[in-house]
Order: C-alpha cells, then sequence, then structure tokens
C-alpha cells in the first residue's frame, strides 16, 4: 500500500511536531524554549500549505499563511519583547525532573494513541496517526503546563496546546472555515496580550514570576 | 523395549541415590577431612556429570514415567523424566561438576565434623534440586522442595555463630516457606477438589480448569516460585542469604536452585495448566523488567562482592520472567514460532546464568579464602597475586555483561530478536508494551556491564588497597579446576548456540508444540527465523576479532620496533599517587545512586569540617523493606500480640477454652 | 562456478572495505579537526596531520606503569580490532558484505560494548585517580547510550524487518521512496548518541586534560606510543564506524548493490560527499554547542533514550 507522497510528508512534520512538544518538554531555557515554539509553528505553517495544496483548498493557503506571520514571527517576537522587559532569561524551573517528565509523556504518547485508535479507524482516508499524534501533543502541552514553574513557560505551552489543536483541525480533519481560525488566532493573539499585562502584574506584586507564590492568595 | 533395558529415569535415580550415599558417606568420615575432600567431593562431581550426560539422552527419548513403592496409602511417589527436566537436569549437571570439583579444593581446610555435615547437607540439597525436577505429583514435589529448602537453610547457616548469619537464614527460610505455602495451595487448586489421587501431576493435566481457577492457580504459583526465585518484591532474602552462604553453595543457590523456581514456573504454565491467558503474561512480563531494574541498580551500589552478585542474580531472574511472560503472550495469541522463540531464549539464558553466576561467586570464594575479605573497597590489584582467578572470572565477567562472542550475548540476542519480531499483537496497548519492554532490557543489559566493571575493576585491578593483599594466594588445583570447567563452558555455550538450540527445541515442543528450528542449514550460524531477517555466527565473529587483532600485533611489531619500557605511572604529572585515590565501590557506584536516587532510601554519615578524624558513611537500602516488610512485621507482630492474651498459663483457662470451641462445634455441626 | 566468482567478489568487497576503513578513519577525524580549526579562526593541522601523529608515536618506545597487568597491555589491540570490525561491517558503498552474516546490528553494538568493558578496564588497571574517574564517567555516558543506539537500530530494523545490515540498507535504499516519521526520532536520538559515544562536546571535550572535564581522555592518560597509537586510530574508526551507521540509516542512497560495477564509482563519490559534508556538520555544532556539566551528560543522554523508545515506539503504532 503506497501512501500518497504529500500525506507522506504531513506524517513526517506530524512527528516533527509531537518531537518539537518533547524538545519543549526537556528543554531548561526559556529562550530556546519561546525558538522551539517559533518552529513549532513553522512546522505547522508548511503542514498547513501542503495539506492546502493536496487537497486543493484555497482558504487553508490563508491560514497557512495566518500561521506562519502570527505564530512564527508575531508571537515569538511578543514574547522576546517581553522577557527582555521583565528581565527573565533564567533556566526554567520544573517542578519535576525532566526524565521524569519525559517517562510520563511517553505513558501519555501511548495512551494517546490508544485513545486515536478508534476515532482515526472511523474516518477515511486519514492515516491513523495524524489525530494520536495532535491528541499526544495536545496532552503533552497540559503536562508541561503543570509541570512548569515560571508563568512564561506556562504560556508557551499554552500556544503550544494551541498549535497542536490547530493542527488536529487543518491536517486530521482538512480544515475548519476561516471564520472559525480567523477568530481563534485573534483570539490567541488577545490572550498573549492579555498575558502579558498579567506578567508585569504578577511581577509587581511578587516581585517574581514565580507562580508558586500564587499560593499566598488565597484565603487562611 | 524389553523390561530389564536402562532407560534415563533409572540413570537419573542413581545419580540421586548415589549423591544421598555420598553424602552419608561424608558423615561418617568426619575424622579424616582429606578424604572428603579429594575423594567424596569429586565423586560427587562425576556424579553430576552423569547426570547432565543422562539429561542429553532423556531430551531425545521418550517421557519415562516410574511409580516408586513409597509415600502416601494413596499417593505413592511418582518421577518422570521429560525433556524440561532433563534440560534442568542439565544445568544442574553441568553447573553442580563445576561447584563440586570447586568445593573440593575450598572445603580443604574445614574441620572435620563440620565438613563431614556439610557434605552430607551439600549432596542432599544437590539430590534433593535433582527430585524436585523428577517429581511427577505434589506430593513428591513438595517433599523434595522442602528437602531443598532445609538443606540450603542448613548450608547458608554453615557459620551459625555469627549473628547476622543466623538472621539471614532465618529470614530465607520464612521466605521459603510462605512461597512453599502458595505453592501446595497452588496444587491444591489445581487438583480441583478431586481426592488425594488428584495430586499426580496426570491427574492435574487432565483436569479442565475454569479461566478463574486456573488464574488463580497461576497466581500462586508465580507468588510461591517467584519467592524462591527472588521476584519483587519477594527478594529481601537473596541478597542475605547468599553472602552468608560458603561460596559454592551460594554458586549453587544462585546458579541452579533459582532456576528449579523458573521450572516451576514453567512446568506449572504450560504443562499442568491446559489454558495460558494473555494477562498473565503481561503480569510476568512487567515483574520481570521491575526485578531486573531493580536488581540491576541495587547491584551497581552494592560495596560487598557477593551482595553485588546477589544483586545481579536478581536481574538475571527478572529476564528469565520477562521470557516467561513474553513466552506466555505470544502462546496466548497463538504467535507459536514466537513463543518458542521466546521460550528458547528464556532456556538458553537459565543455562548461561547457571554457567557464569556460578564461576562468579565460586570466584569470590577464592578472593575470600586469600584476603579474608568481602568489601571490595579493600581489594585491588589482586591480578597480579591470583592470575588463575582474574583470567578466569574475565570470562565470567565479560559473558555476564552480555558481550559477544560469549553465552550471555546470545540468549540476550535471542531475547531481543523475539522482541523484534514481535508482529502486531490484538491488544494495542500490549503491542506497545514490546517495545519499552525491549527498551528496558537494554538498559537493564547496560547496566550490567557498569556492574560488572565495578565488580572486576575494583578486586582485580588497580593497587592493593590493603598490606595483606600483596600475599594473596591464588586458587589451588581443584578449585582452578572446578572454574576452568566453568569457564568452558561459557566460552562453548558462547560459541555452538545452533547446537543448544536444536536441544531446547526439543523442550518447546513439549511445552508449546511448536520448536524455533534453524533456518540455514549448518551450525555455523543461529538463524532463528531466516537468514534474511537475522543470523549471528559467533565463531566467525570470534575468528574475525582474533584475525584482526593478530594482524594488528603483526604489523604493529613488524613495522616498528616492539620496546617496551617500565616507569611509574603518569596520571597527569601527580607526583603523589597512593592507593587511597583510587575509586572505592561505592565511588563507583555514586553516579547510579545520584541518578536514581529515589529509589534508594540513602542515608549518608558525611563528617563536619572539624573532624579530626573524619569518616565518610553511606548506606543505600531498600526501599521496599521499609515500605512493606517492616509494616507488615509491625502487623505480625500487633496480631500476635492479641493472640497472647489467650494464654495465661493457667491450666484450667485453656481446658475452658476447649470446652467452649466443643460446644460452638456441636452447635454448628 | 557462478557461485564461485559471486563469493570471491563478494570476498573481494569485503577485503577492500577492510583495508579502506583503517586507512580511511584518520583522514575523517583529520577533516573534522580541521573544520574546528577554520570555525575558530586557526588555518589547523592539516587533514593529514593525524597520520603524521600516528607514525610518531609508532615510533616511540613504549612506557607502562610498573604494575600494569596484561589486560593493559592486550587492550588496545582489542579495542582497535573491535572498532575495525565494527567500521568494516557497515555497508557503505556497497549492500552486501559476507561477514555481516555473522554479526547484525545487536552484535554491532555487542563490538562497541566490548571495546568499551576492555578500555575502562584497563583505565582501572594501573590504579590511578584518574583511570577510575575515567573508567567510571565512561560507563554512567554508556549505560545511557547504548541502549538508546540499540533502540535506534531496532527503529530501523523495524522497518525492513531485519536485523541484518545489508537488509536494513537495501530496504532503505532500494525500495520505493517513504518517509519514516519514527526516523525523524531516531536520527535525532543517534545523533546524541554520535556525540556522546565519540568523546565529543557536549558530553566530552577531546582537546582538554582538564580533570573537570574529561572522559575518554583520562581513561587513556596511561597509555604512550604504540598503545597510545592503536587507541587514537581506534578512536577515528569509532568515529568513522557511527559516522557510517548514520549514513547507512539515514541517507543510504546511492550505494551500490552487489555485482553493479558500473554504480561503484558513484557510490564512492556520493559517499565521499557525505561523509565532508557531515564532518563539516560535526565541527560545526561542537562548536555551537558548551560542554555540560557530567551530571547533566545522563539527563543528555536519557533524552537521547527516550527520544529513540518515542520513535520505536510511534513504528510499532503508526507503521509508520
Amino acid at each position: 500500500m503506497q501512501i500518497p507522497l504529500t500525506l507522506q510528508f504531513v506524517n513526517l512534520l506530524a512527528s516533527m511536531l509531537l518531537l518539537i512538544v518533547f524538545a519543549m518538554l526537556g528543554q531548561r531555557r526559556i529562550l530556546s524554549l519561546i525558538n522551539l515554539f517559533a518552529w513549532q509553528g513553522a512546522v505547522l505553517a508548511l503542514s498547513t500549505f501542503i495539506v492546502a495544496f493536496s487537497t486543493a483548498q484555497h482558504h487553508l493557503y490563508y491560514s497557512a499563511g495566518l500561521t506562519l506571520l502570527l505564530k512564527v514571527l508575531v508571537l515569538p517576537w511578543l514574547l522576546h519583547r517581553l522577557i527582555r522587559k521583565l528581565n527573565v532569561k533564567w533556566d526554567v524551573e520544573t517542578l519535576l525532573n525532566i526524565p521524569t517528565t519525559m517517562l510520563i509523556g511517553i505513558a501519555l504518547v501511548i495512551f494517546a494513541f490508544n485513545l486515536a485508535a478508534p476515532i482515526s479507524q472511523l474516518s477515511q482516508g486519514i492515516t491513523r496517526g495524524l489525530i494520536g499524534i495532535a491528541l499526544a501533543s495536545v496532552l503533552l502541552s497540559l503536562l508541561m503546563m503543570m509541570t512548569r514553574r515560571k508563568a512564561i513557560s506556562q504560556v508557551v505551552a499554552f500556544l503550544s496546546l494551541e498549535n497542536s489543536l490547530f493542527f488536529a483541525a487543518t491536517s486530521a480533519t482538512q480544515g475548519m472555515p476561516l471564520v472559525v481560525e480567523f477568530g481563534i488566532a485573534l483570539d490567541v493573539l488577545v490572550a498573549t496580550f492579555i498575558f502579558g499585562i498579567f506578567f508585569f502584574r504578577i511581577r509587581e506584586t511578587f516581585d517574581s514570576l514565580d507562580i508558586t507564590h500564587m499560593e499566598k492568595l488565597k484565603d487562611d | 523395549m524389553d523390561a530389564f533395558s536402562i532407560l534415563p529415569l533409572d540413570v537419573a535415580g542413581g545419580v540421586v541415590l548415589l549423591w544421598m550415599v555420598l553424602g552419608v558417606f561424608g558423615l561418617a568420615l568426619q575424622r579424616s577431612p582429606n578424604l572428603i575432600c579429594s575423594l567424596v567431593f569429586p565423586s560427587g562431581a562425576l556424579a553430576s556429570l552423569v547426570l547432565a550426560a543422562t539429561g542429553f539422552w532423556a531430551l531425545l527419548s521418550t517421557p519415562d514415567i516410574a511409580v516408586l513403592p513409597l509415600g502416601l496409602p494413596d499417593l505413592p511417589l511418582h518421577l518422570r523424566l521429560d525433556t524440561l527436566s532433563a534440560f534442568f537436569l542439565i544445568l544442574l549437571g553441568i553447573a553442580s561438576f563445576g561447584v563440586s570439583l570447586y568445593a573440593a579444593g575450598y572445603f580443604k581446610h574445614m574441620k572435620g565434623d563440620m565438613l563431614g555435615l556439610l557434605c552430607l547437607e551439600y549432596h542432599l540439597f544437590l539430590a534433593s534440586m535433582a527430585l524436585v525436577l523428577l517429581a511427577n505429583d505434589a506430593y513428591m514435589f513438595m517433599v523434595a522442595w522442602e528437602c531443598m529448602a532445609l538443606s540450603s537453610y542448613f548450608l547458608v547457616t554453615t557459620d551459625h555463630k555469627i549473628p547476622d548469619i543466623r538472621r539471614a537464614g532465618y529470614l530465607y527460610l520464612l521466605i521459603a516457606h510462605v512461597g512453599a505455602l502458595a505453592i501446595l495451595l497452588g496444587f491444591g487448586v489445581m487438583q480441583g477438589g478431586h481426592g488425594i489421587g488428584a495430586y499426580t501431576f496426570d491427574a492435574m493435566r487432565a483436569a479442565h480448569l475454569s479461566p478463574y481457577w486456573a488464574s488463580a492457580a497461576f497466581l500462586l504459583a508465580l507468588f510461591g516460585f517467584g519467592a524462591k526465585a527472588g521476584v519483587l518484591p519477594m527478594h529481601v532474602w537473596l541478597p542475605e542469604a547468599h553472602p552468608a552462604a560458603p561460596s559454592p553453595v551460594s554458586a549453587l543457590m544462585s546458579g541452579v536452585m533459582l532456576k528449579t523456581a523458573i521450572y516451576g514456573i514453567l512446568r506449572v504454565t504450560f504443562d499442568l495448566l491446559h489454558t495460558q491467558i494473555w494477562w498473565w503474561g503481561v503480569l510476568t512480563l512487567t515483574l520481570g523488567l521491575l526485578t531486573a531494574v531493580f536488581g540491576v541498580m541495587f547491584a551497581a551500589v552494592q560495596g560487598d562482592m557477593k551482595r553485588l552478585l546477589a544483586y545481579s542474580s536478581i536481574e538475571n531472574i527478572g529476564l528469565l520472567l520477562v521470557g516467561i511472560g513474553l513466552t506466555i503472550i505470544f502462546h496466548a495469541y497463538h504467535k507459536d514460532a514466537l513463543a518458542a522463540l521466546s521460550l528458547t531464549a528464556t532456556l538458553y539464558h537459565s543455562l548461561n546464568h547457571a554457567c557464569f553466576k556460578s564461576l562468579l561467586f565460586v570466584g569470590t570464594g577464592s578472593i575470600l579464602h586469600a584476603t579474608g575479605e568481602r568489601n571490595m573497597g579493600r581489594m585491588g590489584g589482586l591480578i597480579h597475586s591470583m592470575p588463575w582467578v582474574a583470567a578466569l572470572m574475565l570470562v565470567g565477567v565479560l559473558a555476564i555483561s552480555g558481550l559477544p562472542p560469549l553465552n550471555g550475548f546470545v540468549s540476550e540476542w535471542l531475547l531481543l530478536q523475539a522482541f523484534l519480531l514481535s508482529p502486531g499483537l490484538p491488544n494495542s496497548y500490549i503491542d506497545m508494551l514490546v517495545p519499552v519492554a525491549a527498551a528496558v532490557i537494554a538498559l537493564a543489559a547496560a547496566l550490567a556491564a557498569y556492574v560488572m566493571v565495578k565488580f572486576y575493576g575494583v578486586i582485580f585491578l588497580g593497587q592493593p588497597r590493603e598490606k595483606i593483599l600483596e600475599h594473596a594466594h591464588d586458587a589451588g588445583r581443584w578449585e582452578r579446576t572446578g572454574m576452568s570447567w566453568l569457564a568452558l563452558m561459557c566460552v562453548l555455550l558462547g560459541l555452538a548456540p545452533v547446537f543448544v538450540v536444536q536441544q531446547i527445541d526439543h523442550v518447546s515442543q513439549l511445552l508449546l508444540g511448536a520448536h524455533l528450528g534453524n533456518a540455514a542449514a549448518g551450525w555455523m550460524f543461529l538463524t532463528p527465523v531466516d537468514t534474511e531477517r537475522a543470523s549471528y555466527g559467533p565463531v566467525y565473529f570470534l575468528l574475525a576479532v582474533l584475525g584482526v587483532m593478530l594482524a594488528t600485533v603483526w604489523v604493529v611489531h613488524h613495522f616498528y620496533h616492539g620496546r617496551l619500557r617500565r616507569g611509574s605511572a603518569w596520571d597527569c604529572g601527580y607526583p603523589e599517587q597512593t592507593a587511597r585515590m583510587q575509586d572505592t565501590a561505592e565511588g563507583f557506584g555514586q553516579p547510579i545512586r545520584r541518578i536514581f536516587e529515589p529509589f534508594f532510601k540513602i542515608e549518608n554519615e558525611l563528617p563536619t569540617a572539624f573532624d579530626a578524624h573524619p569518616k565518610y558513611n553511606g548506606r543505600s537500602d531498600d526501599r521496599l523493606w521499609h515500605l512493606l516488610y517492616l509494616p507488615l512485621k509491625y502487623l505480625i507482630e500487633k496480631l500476635s500480640g492479641w493472640v497472647s492474651l489467650l494464654q495465661h498459663g493457667r491450666i484450667h483457662l485453656y481446658l475452658t477454652y476447649t470446652f467452649v470451641t466443643l460446644i460452638v462445634l456441636l452447635i454448628f455441626v | 562456478m557462478m557461485i564461485n566468482s559471486e563469493l570471491i567478489l563478494v570476498i573481494v568487497f569485503q577485503l577492500t572495505q577492510l583495508l579502506l576503513v583503517v586507512l580511511a578513519a584518520p583522514l575523517l577525524t583529520g577533516w573534522v579537526n580541521q573544520c574546528q580549526a577554520w570555525l575558530q579562526n586557526r588555518s589547523g593541522a592539516g587533514v593529514l596531520q593525524p597520520y603524521r601523529v600516528l607514525h610518531k608515536l609508532f615510533r616511540k618506545d613504549a612506557i607502562i606503569a610498573h604494575n600494569a597487568s596484561w589486560l593493559f597491555r592486550i587492550t588496545p589491540y582489542i579495542v582497535f580490532g573491535c572498532m575495525w570490525l565494527a567500521a568494516a561491517i557497515i555497508p557503505i558503498i556497497a549492500v552486501d558484505l559476507p561477514f555481516s552474516r555473522a554479526a547484525d546490528v545487536i552484535a554491532l553494538v555487542g563490538v562497541f560494548a566490548l571495546a568499551r568493558m576492555f578500555i575502562a578496564l584497563a583505565a582501572m588497571d594501573i590504579g590511578t585517580a584518574f583511570g577510575s574517574l575515567g573508567a567510571r564517567r565512561e560507563m554512567l555516558v554508556s549505560f545511557l547510550a547504548e541502549p538508546a543506539l540499540l533502540m535506534v537500530l531496532f527503529t530501523a530494523s523495524m522497518i525492513s524487518h531485519s536485523t541484518q545490515l545489508p537488509s536494513i540498507v537495501e530496504a532503505l535504499a532500494h525500495h520505493q521512496f517513504v518517509l519514516y516519521p519514527s526516523l525523524a526520532f531516531a536520527a535525532l536520538a543517534f545523533l546524541m548518541v554520535l556525540l556522546a559515544e565519540n568523546a565529543r562536546i557536549p558530553v566530552d571535550n577531546p582537546n582538554t586534560h582538564l580533570e573537570l572535564t574529561m572522559i575518554h581522555e583520562a581513561m587513556i592518560l596511561e597509555y604512550s606510543a604504540r598503545h597510545l597509537a592503536l587507541i587514537e586510530w581506534a578512536s577515528s574508526l569509532k568515529l568513522f564506524a557511527y559516522f557510517s551507521i548514520g549514513i547507512a540509516l539515514f541517507l543510504p542512497q546511492g550505494i551500490a548493490e552487489l555485482g553493479h560495477w558500473s554504480a561503484l564509482p558513484l557510490a564512492i563519490v556520493l559517499l565521499l560527499f557525505k561523509l565532508v559534508l557531515a564532518g563539516a556538520g560535526l565541527a560545526l555544532l561542537e562548536a555551537l554547542m558548551a560542554k555540560m556539566r557530567i551530571f547533566r551528560a545522563p539527563e543528555f543522554l536519557g533524552t537521547a533514550f527516550l527520544l529513540a523508545v518515542l520513535g520505536l515506539l510511534i513504528r510499532f503504532l503508526l507503521r509508520a
């Protein structure tokens, strides 16, 4: 059975996506984390572009372009600016040590693949992998959100979560209506701005971006 | 066949009898310890060789059955020699031949009365292990099993004057009996309530249990035999008992006795029970993986050489369980060729482990005699004073690290092939367990190499850490012979895998109804499936490595001069080097301790900056001991405390208890 | 008659590769060093420098410590033999090599392990502080790198349904072009293992004798003259072997099939091109990275191991 070359390529990009999420999970430095996020955006844009080309859905070209603009250029630039302003270039502190996180990650991948198996068998024309990989990326991003201490890395994790969902939407189910995509893109942009403002507030209150300080906010 | 021809079973029975007689003989010869060493032990060794030969013979013939006119009224003792028993008899024979020869030299300096007793226990131990393998009914099996446990208990506590050794022996006996109870219950389940006649294995084979009862029997057997084999979390006795026993005994316990437990699991799972359910395999596989990683991790942090080897045995038992688990899974899904492959790997590894672990254990015996020390941190440089032991142990170390072209590599190769060839299994979670398990096996194997570099490097290499080591003497003649035999087996098993696999095929045929065969003709290449997929030619491999090496030596010495001078060590220019600057065993294991920190219970005792005589002390304990065994002990003490409330010491109160019991019983009956 | 001539051809191939590899390996090391020199704005010693060093070392008198045992003396030969063999059984120019039947990928990993075991033991033989430090660190690096390498090779084996190197390369090079996502994971893991196993930055630094950083060099401190030459040569061979594995698994296109004499020149040119590129890439990578603390190394290699396992998992699950 020969899978068409474009689909193979999407498959490859899908695993690149997963690889990047894993790399983010194992990354200690905030700067590299943001760069990885930019790479993730690039992979996403490319895969969207290929899907657009292979299925001849023109609106996907727009969303590919949008992804490129927003997730490869604007958001990383924003984040870079943010850490420059906040002066937080130090290492990411994790709540769990990295090998343990990775081990949990592998367990999550196994779980996600098994979960996705019946779904992929239902839908025709999609290789079994894509949904599984997208689901795994979502779970891994959630894991990253849980295990990081610094607010910025949590935001990157959130954005990576959004990327994974976007990938599931475009590559696995061949795209959503353009309006929806525009809406989501706008949401993400706004969310990032809001997060940026939050960071300043958090730092002003606690002199740190370590969100474990927020434990103090609860009533005693 | 006519009634007077001799069958393999007769010979095997003869060997068992001979061992018993030799044991009694040894007891009688207490006055002349020399005679025991130079006559009784070598005769026992010869008997072992005969037993191994009988095993080969039995592999090729049909199963023999015998009913002895002894035993319970309705249950005479049944014996049976089929290919599974035969294989393990070969294992017993090969390992005990080397160990008995070694023992002839090792026990030379022992006092006569102790030696006589030990000789009896030793041969009883051998005989009972053989009987365990030959038993064909539950009664016979349990009697032999208990004899084995008791004789080995007495052997472990040979130096019973030392409290630690008594404690180790007690722990061993305790867990052995908990295990034995579980096995007995397992047999009880399998006979299915058909009365005492159903306790023969033949009746169990014929019985058809429901899946629930079969699972119950399997779990009981796994627990019971696992306790004997040292499977997590029943492993605690192993690192205590092995160092306590005299080295030849440790060798037999680790090399052979643990394998009787493997034999038990195989016998129950594939022979006595008629169905195998996939989750048994998953359970066994998972337990095996945990045991393997646990064992090798703890081996890496040990400072006592025999404890290190004991933990390494736990690791190897883990690998064997992985093989068994894989076999069960494949068999349950009717992938018979693969089941045969993993069973072959398991049996091969059992045999290998019997050889190299016995070799290493007896080697530690020689070191112990020469230095009086078990702590590796006080050794070093023994390669100079004990060249024979060092060379032979190197073979064992390379073999146990799974390096080609020795035997450890072959079984690991087969096991990994079983993983690699595994097809899509119906259950996708199990499908995924396969690569993860392969990864864990690879990790355990690589860690084993770490452990062995530490073991060999700290003991034999470097500078002597203590003064007395310079006068250490090499092993004697008997000891060398025994060790050479075991080392030779390590090499031969590594170089002739095709022959061994062909012998194991007889066992696979019995247990699984399928066998592996060898796709390629000829004995040079081991090709379990077909030549395109995988093949391994150890002889070519050895020849190539040797050829390339010799060519290099020749070229280097031909084109350049071969001048060699001796000088002081360079060591980056540090002039003052003492033996204390070398890594100790603890130092070498430190990275592992640090990486896997959460798994150990670490107690460090560090000096302050002002100590005049700073002392460093680090202990890595087993967390399971604290999390499982101590609470259990506490619970049992509590319970028995309540029971002791009944005890008052007044006779009329006891009579009242009896009376009340009688009344209650009468009401209910 | 046909069988015979084919057999001879195959053996000639094997012997040619055996010789070629051992002679070319120092050249590769020289090339990597030269690239590094360029990247550091130095003029460098030239690509032939390793040969000069080897020649110089062979001519010197060997000095060994007073308490060196036989193990210490045979180790260089064993290590050299193992590495030579390893480099010679990986198909890089032509697919069919007769010796590959005797040793598949698992045995290949075994050969590396055998050499490592001996060199670590030899390092402990003299009993200096540095020797045992080096041995300990080497084993620390390898206990994660070795299973990672095995998993990488397994991923390729799963794709080609074989653990035989020729079959793997055959399946990857000559069948229709397929992209394997699992190989992307494997490639990254392999790169990390390559860096670690060949004593490269960020795990080890072959250019220093600083006690805080050295791993491989600490082990071979006591060697001199011909012994040292053999070990250095073995290191070159090891690097060559790892490059060959990388090329065979991830870039096998252009390799010659058995008996295709005409394809051979092209295959050799392509191989040279790949090696030159890979060497320059390695130098660049080293220039970009900083040496890690020793206790970060297990984390680095643990990541490699997990990535390799993930590649295998993806292969198992997606059959892709």
